[in-house]
């Protein structure tokens, strides 16, 4: 087993929402609770969820976006999260981010050359004639021209624009690449551009993945492993092909069979949960998933549910399958 | 075989602006079946949604509608009046939208704005109408319908305002329900509740839909037939199985091999070199030319229509009219 790259411990993340008059009152959302994850070196993680399950917001904790309210962040063998400001800027230079929406991640006011040389200028103290050497090297790499570096991003497609925010990201040779939802704003051709370009990119320079997205499909093609989350809380991790082929979290196996196969013969019928996701602001007690859970028994209205190992890094949170307690 | 429900017939739709004239719908024909589940593919831009709006009327100038038929049920709306295409509107043609939060007033209660819908096309009275009203959203599997009926579109879930959408569009006994992009906005587990939700609604209620969708799944795992848009053109439409086991159209092969699935892991993925034409300057001949790997001398200067290559299948493209026809081809 090689070092794993990025160890992320025990990290919650509680956003406080302040009501009542003069926000006296405040309620506490609970976005990440206890996440546990390990990413080894050269692997993609991919991350999946609903929306709110809080994979933006563990992507945002690990790149030290956002302030994280416990747990510990090892990158490299540094935790990240009682590093100095100052020594934090310095380490960014390993770790870079791309966001869903090229059209608002990127400025608009830049150009092609200015966006992508910024982060040479502050961290690499790049100049000159080198610099734009540099930059072009990077543009080429994504797929870009010469001809494309003084243009301004309203003059590319969501496409191209995305290989620019991935150059972008690439300018400082960095270890980790978090990656939320590149492709979600792409027509599927396009996405397979993007995705066989991240493939490319990986092998090159040994790059590490942390892929967030709600897209089953591109999860399961891209990532070594894959962690899936509800309400904040991990469910279920293992190998894609753990996860893929013998799910053991009843979520997992729900949001397998509803995602939409481009087989037709292979219609199956969804196992349609029902009702909705809960607010994270008030998670039921007990298991969060039980009020959408199909196999549910009393247990799991009341105790939470902790990680059992099914062996070779294969884990889940649910009750069934531990079976001293369905037989107590 | 079932009876038509609805025939469009060389549709055009086209955009005066100060640019130039924008092709976004170049002759399309297509018939829905009824009782049918009738998909409508294509990326960005290819005018999925353009086609919809242009069955209900509803392009505004500087747009304008050209067809030499569209016939609902044995009437053709492009000779009804304006007070006539309202009455078909909602009535008989109902259409669910992508984003339901921007379909639904956030200022009226839900009460409101789908008895206003059943009052003005069923002439019914406020409390006949408040009972239908509770119907329909039972109908669509909303839990406590009189509970819902007091609310506001904002004390709902995405998943519960898209069902509101659909009853409110089922309220006054639609044969035809357009929804567009209906589960783009939704979570996978949501997406499966409204899209098993509206199979059981056109076995229920005898419905014909036009699913209009850019998600190949979602296509294959609820449509009868499909047809696929490019650049304003249907290139390929028939059965959903033949076209997605035995797609014909270099196009309709690229985009399904573009979708990543597990068994392609390790491999990359077919991606299309260029993009979409823009509808301004429509280029001669086949659309898709200049990013077809197959592409011949003909396909740059005459345009292929759609033809048979199987029951109920059709394509536009050259590789399938033999050689010696080409030459006559016109």
């Amino acid at each position: 087993m090689k070092e794993p790259l990025v160890e992320v411990k025990g990290l919650t993340k509680h956003f406080e929402i302040r009501k009542g008059l003069f926000g006296r009152r405040s309620t506490v959302v609970q976005a990440l609770d206890r996440v546990n994850l390990s990413i080894e070196c050269g692997k993609t993680v991919g991350v999946v969820g609903e929306s709110g399950c809080g994979k933006t917001t563990l992507g945002r904790c690990i790149m030290c976006l956002i302030p994280s309210t416990a747990g510990e962040i090892w990158v490299a063998g540094e935790n990240v999260l009682a590093l100095s400001a100052k020594e934090l800027r310095d380490r960014r230079q390993h770790m870079q981010m791309v966001f869903q929406n090229p059209y608002s991640s990127l400025n608009p006011r830049l150009s092609v050359h200015n966006l992508v040389a910024e982060p040479l200028i502050t961290h690499a103290k790049v100049r000159g004639e080198e610099l734009t050497e540099r930059v072009l090297e990077l543009l080429q790499k994504v797929g870009m021209h010469e001809e494309h570096l003084y243009r301004y991003p309203h003059e590319f497609s969501g496409g191209q624009l995305q290989r620019i925010a991935v150059a972008r990201a690439l300018a400082l040779n960095p270890k980790l690449l978090v990656l939320d939802e590149p492709t979600s704003a792409l027509d599927v051709s396009v996405q397979a551009s993007i995705l066989n370009l991240l493939q490319e990119l990986q092998e090159e320079a040994n790059l590490t993945y942390l892929f967030i997205s709600h897209d089953l499909s591109i999860v399961e093609y891209l990532s070594d492993h894959i962690a899936v989350m509800y309400l904040g809380r991990i469910v279920e991790i293992g190998s894609a092909e753990d996860i893929f082929t013998n799910p053991q979290h009843p979520y997992t196996e729900a949001l397998l069979s509803s995602t939409p196969n481009v087989d037709p013969l292979k219609r199956k019928q969804p196992i349609v949960l029902e009702g909705n996701l809960p607010s994270p602001a008030a998670p039921p007690p007990g298991c969060y998933f039980h009020t959408r859970c199909p196999k549910a028994f009393d247990l799991c209205h009341q105790v939470e549910p902790q990680m059992i190992d099914l062996g070779s890094g294969h884990q889940a949170a649910c009750h069934l399958l531990d079976e001293d307690k369905i037989a107590g | 075989m079932s009876a038509v429900l609805l025939s469009v017939e060389d549709l055009y739709v086209r955009f005066r602006t100060y640019a130039g004239l924008v092709h976004a719908v170049n002759g399309i024909s297509f018939e829905i079946q009824k009782g049918e589940v009738f998909g409508l593919v294509g990326e960005t831009g290819c005018g999925k949604s353009v086609t919809s709006l242009a069955l209900l009327r509803l392009i505004p100038p500087p747009g304008e509608i050209e067809a030499k038929r569209i016939n609902l049920g044995g009437d053709d709306l492009l000779s009804l009046d304006e007070a006539q295409m309202q009455r078909v509107r909602g009535k008989r043609i109902a259409m669910v939208f992508q984003d339901p939060t921007a379909g639904l007033n956030p200022v009226f209660s839900i009460n409101d704005q789908i008895t206003i819908i059943i009052r003005h096309h069923e002439g019914l009275r406020k409390g006949k109408a408040e009972d239908l009203a509770k119907e329909t959203l039972a109908a669509v599997g909303l839990p406590s319908p009189a509970e819902i009926m007091k609310m506001y579109p904002h004390e709902l879930s995405g998943g519960m305002q898209q069902r509101v959408m659909i009853a409110m569009a089922l309220s006054s006994g639609a044969e035809l329900l357009i929804a567009d992009e209906p589960t783009t906005a939704l979570d996978v587990t949501i997406q499966a509740q409204i899209l098993t939700m509206l199979i059981k609604l056109r076995e229920t209620h005898g419905l014909s839909i036009l699913l209009i969708t850019h998600n190949l799944g979602v296509v294959a795992q609820t449509c009868d037939r499909v047809g696929i848009l490019y650049a304003g053109s249907l290139i390929e439409v028939g059965n959903t199985i033949d076209v997605f086991q035995h797609m014909k159209h270099p196009y309709t092969r690229a985009m399904l091999a573009a979708v990543p699935q597990a068994e392609s892991r390790g491999q990359r993925l077919v991606d299309i070199p260029g993009s979409v034409p823009s509808g301004l300057n429509p280029l001669p001949g086949c659309a898709y030319h200049p990013r077809c790997p197959h592409v011949m001398d003909i396909c740059q200067v005459e345009k292929p229509s759609l033809q048979v290559v199987g029951e109920g299948h059709t394509v536009a493209c050259f590789l399938h009219i033999p050689s010696g026809d080409r030459e006559a081809y016109n």
